[in-house]
């Protein structure tokens, strides 16, 4: 009697229990996702409540920094910040690309390819004041280019690389096989098939990659501190002596960038309007890499599109 | 002279994946112009067999091929072979309709532009030769821009075949090409594999359907475990198998 009650009465106390489950895990998991975007939600409108007075202000955005005085602009970070993101995608870009096809493609199983793959996992975790460290010795110092453009686009490319190598290459893994086999099965070469065939495939998931992965650079400070520099000297766009300190376009002067200046007015600034800058420069970096977010989401859907026609 | 010497064949051709022989030797003969089924029941090497033939197993690392593969009469299963230049004669056409992300035109042109085709007038020429040998030709002229994804699985089947015809190929390899399609789907590829063998193409083609095989083919190579077990004319071999083997096979008595 018992038993005929459970099954068409509908519920048994397994089942009671199995549902109150349920409804505390589907309760916690809500609370956790809630408290993450509360957070979120809470610093990006802190950061962009107090810094849109500035951010929105042309003036803000294109006079050059003030040492002493209120009333001091990013102009010259805003521009370095761009110039030294596209150096370094300019680099490391190529360098990445080669070598994840060479490690999705061509690499035989072996020591010397796991070797490769560990050191490239391990860079990728490497804080990034070490990279800046070492960029110091290794181009400020070694290579005697002091406090410069190129030291620093060299650093965030040592920075870049790792990531840059697993997107592509998880972009390239996730390209079904049969895609490859079908151009070698038409008498085309590895080579052709990886470029005409697999990469287009996995442009999508490249591009993505590769912008948000500029977002990561383009905050980044730490690296850049010690071998770009906390210098902005004036620029002069009109200046195209590649040798001269105020010429925008030349790798070997200091360029302090939007995130570096950030750290720089808040440890030794000593303008009066310190806060608000630091504001303003927050939100315009945290801006910029927003539109880098919905920028690398629309580029990879339209360019999924072309392909699939979907 | 050259009528004596098949367009294709096999002496004691074996594969190994990492040292252990998936095909046992083999010895088969395909002609111009005909259909050759090869059946057999999973993992009995049929597959395996048919990638050896336009060297496709050596993508594979650890894979390795023994024996003769004589094309026109010469051996290709060597060092030196120029395996482009086979690929491009032994066409293939997989399990899975796989065309690439490109437009239904680039599908067919890719290939042949990268082996040196050029002018509009002849690409355009090819597509639709090709297109219209795979049967395709009505269903898409209108669209030949668009992404081939945007096909059925069928059309992108055909799509397939048309893509490996623009070559020009001797031969064309079909690896169970209707394992994914429809009935309607199937039938339409089938009579486009006699209609290449009409024009002078050796087709052979793995499939796990018996009736597929009496359809679409002259003769029938059944494998067993690595072993080809028996060769013949289609209906011979149906009809009057002679290895008791074959005859539990076609008779369902498989354990």
């Amino acid at each position: 009697m018992a038993s005929e009650e459970s099954r068409d009465g509908g519920i048994s106390d397994v089942t009671k229990r199995l549902r109150a489950e349920d409804h505390v895990a589907t309760g916690v998991l809500t609370a956790i996702v809630v408290a993450i975007l509360v957070a979120l939600v809470a610093v990006i409108g802190y950061i962009l409540v107090s810094g849109a007075g500035k951010a929105f202000d042309l003036h803000f955005l294109t006079s050059k920094p003030e040492s002493f005085k209120a009333g001091g602009g990013i102009g010259p970070e805003l521009f370095n910040s761009f110039y030294l993101l596209v150096l370094t995608l300019l680099i490391s870009l190529p360098i990445s690309l080669g070598a994840a096809i060479f490690l999705t493609q061509y690499a035989p199983e072996g020591p010397v390819t796991n070797i490769a793959k560990t050191a490239i996992e391990t860079l990728s975790s490497l804080p990034s004041i070490v990279v800046g460290l070492f960029g110091m010795l290794i181009f400020v110092l070694g290579a005697g280019w002091g406090f410069s453009i190129i030291s620093g686009a060299l650093a965030l490319t040592m920075f870049n690389i790792p990531i840059l190598v697993r997107v592509i290459q998880q972009a390239l893994e996730a390209v079904p096989r049969d895609q490859r086999d079908a151009a070698l099965a038409l008498g085309l070469t590895r080579w052709e098939a990886t470029v005409h065939v697999l990469v287009p495939a996995a442009m999508p998931a490249i591009v993505t990659g590769v912008i948000l992965s500029a977002g990561r650079v383009f905050g980044e400070a730490a690296a850049l501190i010690y071998t770009a520099g906390q210098s902005a000297p004036a620029l002069d766009f009109t200046n195209l002596n590649l040798a001269s300190p105020s010429c925008p376009w030349n790798i070997f002067r200091p360029a302090e960038t939007l995130a570096v200046h950030i750290w720089k007015i808040n440890s030794e600034g000593v303008v009066p309007d310190l806060a608000a800058v630091s504001a303003g420069t927050a939100a315009v970096l945290m801006i910029c890499i927003l539109l880098f977010n919905v920028l690398a989401r629309i580029a990879g859907r339209a360019i999924e599109r072309r392909l699939t026609a979907e | 002279m050259t009528s004596t010497t098949p367009l294709l064949a096999t002496e004691d051709v074996t594969v190994s994946y990492s040292g252990k022989e998936a095909l046992h030797a083999t010895s088969l003969s395909f002609e111009r112009g005909s259909v050759t089924a090869l059946i057999g029941p999973s993992g009995c090497g049929k597959s395996t067999f048919l990638r050896s033939l336009n060297l496709m197993n050596r993508e594979i690392p650890g894979c390795r091929i023994g024996g003769s593969i004589l094309y026109h009469g010469k051996d290709v299963n060597t060092r030196g072979v120029d395996t482009y230049q086979l690929r491009k004669q032994i066409g293939m056409v997989f399990q899975q309709p796989n065309p690439f992300r490109k437009s239904i035109r680039e599908n067919i042109a890719f290939a042949p532009k990268r082996h040196g085709l050029s002018g509009k007038a002849n690409i355009d020429a090819l597509v639709e030769e090709s297109l219209r040998a795979a049967a395709l030709w009505d269903e898409v002229k209108d669209k030949l821009d668009q992404s081939a994804y945007a096909l059925s699985g069928g059309q992108q089947q055909r799509l397939c075949i048309a893509r490996t015809l623009a070559m020009h190929p001797d031969v064309v390899l079909m690896d169970e090409p209707c394992s994914a399609l429809d009935p309607i789907a199937t039938y339409s590829i089938e009579e486009t594999i006699r209609d290449m063998a009409k024009r002078g193409i050796c087709v052979v083609i793995v499939t796990h359907n018996m009736e597929q095989a009496a359809r679409v083919s002259d003769k029938t190579a059944f494998f067993l475990l690595g072993d080809m077990v028996e060769f013949g004319p289609t209906p011979e071999l149906f009809s009057r198998p002679k290895d008791k083997r074959l005859d539990d096979y076609l008779t369902g008595r498989f354990g």
